[in-house]
């Protein structure tokens, strides 16, 4: 299976899609934007569990660096306030910066990382930030048995 | 129909499935009744335009020019601030695209067990630890998640909206996780330039001894207390890190020792979350293009790349999830969670070993929405 897909193209045209994966989010430290890194068992077949905790413990990083209350924050605050928030007309929030960052980096690790072993991360801004939705592909004459066992094994998940 | 799409590019607030009205191709976003907004806009800007068309050039002559200088000023800021909390998006919440909503059906089917039919399954929610503290999380029947913390659902707007506050008739859109430093300035902005025309007329009340200025004096009279009311409940809800509608349910009110697990424990660095936190996205993307015909199910790494026509199919046949107006509302769970399983997990097989579903009803589905949203 794995180096089969080159790009993430190609991945969509020669596999088809028999299952996808969902990560929570983590509330443990309150309403900031924290995924949880428990490593889903349809996975275990697909990925290494450091390679998954590693991304998602980025893509965590990122979003404490977009909602972290500081200098950056405070200045950009008020800087909107005494200009009626008309400044972010031409000017992009500190946020978009970062989300900008982590749709590249959601890019660059489809290509090299999950897009060779058939799955496929979806920008959890594309799903409101409630979920890391990740796409499990299969190549396309071996559809039937595997979907079947990781289909159970999702309503088995707690 | 899918030579319609094709031809228009449709953008994705036309398909957004609450009750919200969109301006200027999906750029400014409001609640459908806004009759109290527009009295808001004329309360104001009639307020205003006497008080500058009166009072002003006596003032600036027999005062200071400062003082039109700084009414107008602090007008523009009030104005900004209210079509800024009015025309934004307040937070919403997409609701659950066919997969998620299956899958967290699957979940809640695992986590209840069986349950014997005609048995009342237990009620959907999910406990999670906020800051060593339980919050329960309810599931919305109409978006199919799990509500975020704070997040709820405007019965008038449709939507969940993360950290929920209220909706507000007077700004005509709800108060949420967006818009909240937009809606406190505006009633801070509001409450000073209130206060500071009432007390200019007052001035040239006694100045010039006219009673020309009776109406603006009721007007500013009556507004001040509400206005400045309202600011100051709003200032207390902020150095507690509460929202209205916690306040309303008393979900913080000491009660089973349950504390708002959300709050530092510390005025200044509550203030300072509220009003010099990150500034945050809209996550609805309205203006996004949508992809033909395959609803961006799967297109968001790199969303130039067309669709094949594999995907098409795992995605069509859960499209019975979505029309959201025909499900049952908490009263009967039983019915809706039964079907809704069955359904899900039929759809879900017939996904899995790619049958061609019958494609008309999302297709009416879809009509009746751009049907809906054009008006």
């Amino acid at each position: 299976m794995d180096g089969e897909f080159h790009n993430l193209q190609e991945l969509r045209h020669s596999a088809s899609l028999v299952n996808k994966v969902f990560i929570q989010r983590d509330y443990s430290e309150g309403t900031t934007c924290k995924f949880q890194t428990k490593f889903p068992s349809e996975l275990e077949s697909r990925v290494e569990r450091t390679l998954f905790e590693d991304t998602v413990k980025t893509l965590n990083n990122f979003y404490a660096e977009a909602e972290k209350i500081g200098a950056h924050s405070y200045l950009e605050a008020c800087v909107a306030c005494a200009t009626a928030y008309l400044i972010f007309l031409c000017m992009e929030t500190r946020y978009e910066k970062v989300l900008r960052k982590i749709a590249k980096y959601i890019q660059e690790q489809n290509e090299k990382v999950y897009a060779p072993r058939g799955l496929l991360i979806t920008d959890p801004i594309d799903r409101g930030m409630r979920v890391i939705e990740i796409s499990i592909y299969e190549d396309r004459g071996s559809s039937g048995s595997c979907s079947a066992s990781s289909s159970t094994s999702g309503s088995t998940a707690p | 129909m899918s030579a319609v799409m094709i031809t228009r590019k449709v953008r994705k607030w036309e398909k957004l499935p609450g009750k919200n009205t969109f301006c200027c191709d999906g750029r400014v976003m409001m609640a459908r009744q806004k009759g109290v907004f527009y009295l808001t806009l004329f309360l104001i800007v009639g307020t205003c335009a006497l008080f500058f068309a009166f009072e002003c050039p006596y003032l600036a002559i027999h005062l200071s020019p400062t003082v039109p200088v700084f009414a107008a000023v602090l007008f523009l800021f009030v104005m900004a601030m209210l079509l800024r909390t009015s025309f934004s998006d307040p937070g919403v919440l997409p609701r659950a695209l066919p997969e998620e909503a299956s899958f967290i059906e699957m979940e809640i089917e695992a986590a209840n067990g069986n349950v014997p039919a005609g048995q009342r399954p237990p009620p959907r929610i999910r406990n999670v630890q906020i800051n060593s503290q339980i919050v329960k999380l309810k599931y919305c029947y109409t978006c199919k998640i799990f509500r975020p913390p704070r997040a709820s659902h405007c019965s008038i707007c449709d939507n969940c909206v993360d950290r929920f506050d209220h909706h507000c008739p007077w700004v005509g859109n709800c108060v949420g996780k967006r818009n909240y430093r937009f809606f406190y300035l505006f009633t801070l902005s509001l409450s000073l330039l209130t206060i500071y025309i009432f007390t200019f007329d007052i001035v040239h009340v006694v100045m010039r001894s006219v009673d020309a200025t009776v109406l603006e004096v009721l007007v500013c009279f009556f507004t001040l207390w509400s206005v400045v009311g309202l600011t100051g409940f709003h200032t207390y809800l902020i150095s507690l890190n509460q929202t209205t509608n916690e306040d309303i349910k008393g979900s913080w009110s000491g009660k089973n020792r349950v504390q708002n697990p959300y709050s530092h424990k510390n005025i200044m660095k509550n203030c300072s979350e509220i009003l010099c936190g990150p500034t945050f996205p809209s996550v609805l993307d309205r203006r996004g293009v949508m992809q033909d015909d395959s609803p961006s199910l799967e297109t968001s790494a790199i969303p130039s790349s067309t669709s094949d026509s594999t995907v098409p199919q795992t995605t069509k046949p859960t499209a019975p999830l979505i029309p959201n107006e025909h499900t049952p509302d908490d009263a009967k769970p039983s019915i809706a969670t039964s079907t809704e399983i069955s359904t899900s997990l039929t759809e879900d097989e017939s996904a899995l070993h790619k049958v061609p579903p019958l494609a008309s009803p999302e297709t009416d589905a879809e009509a009746s929405i751009a049907k809906g949203a054009t008006h």
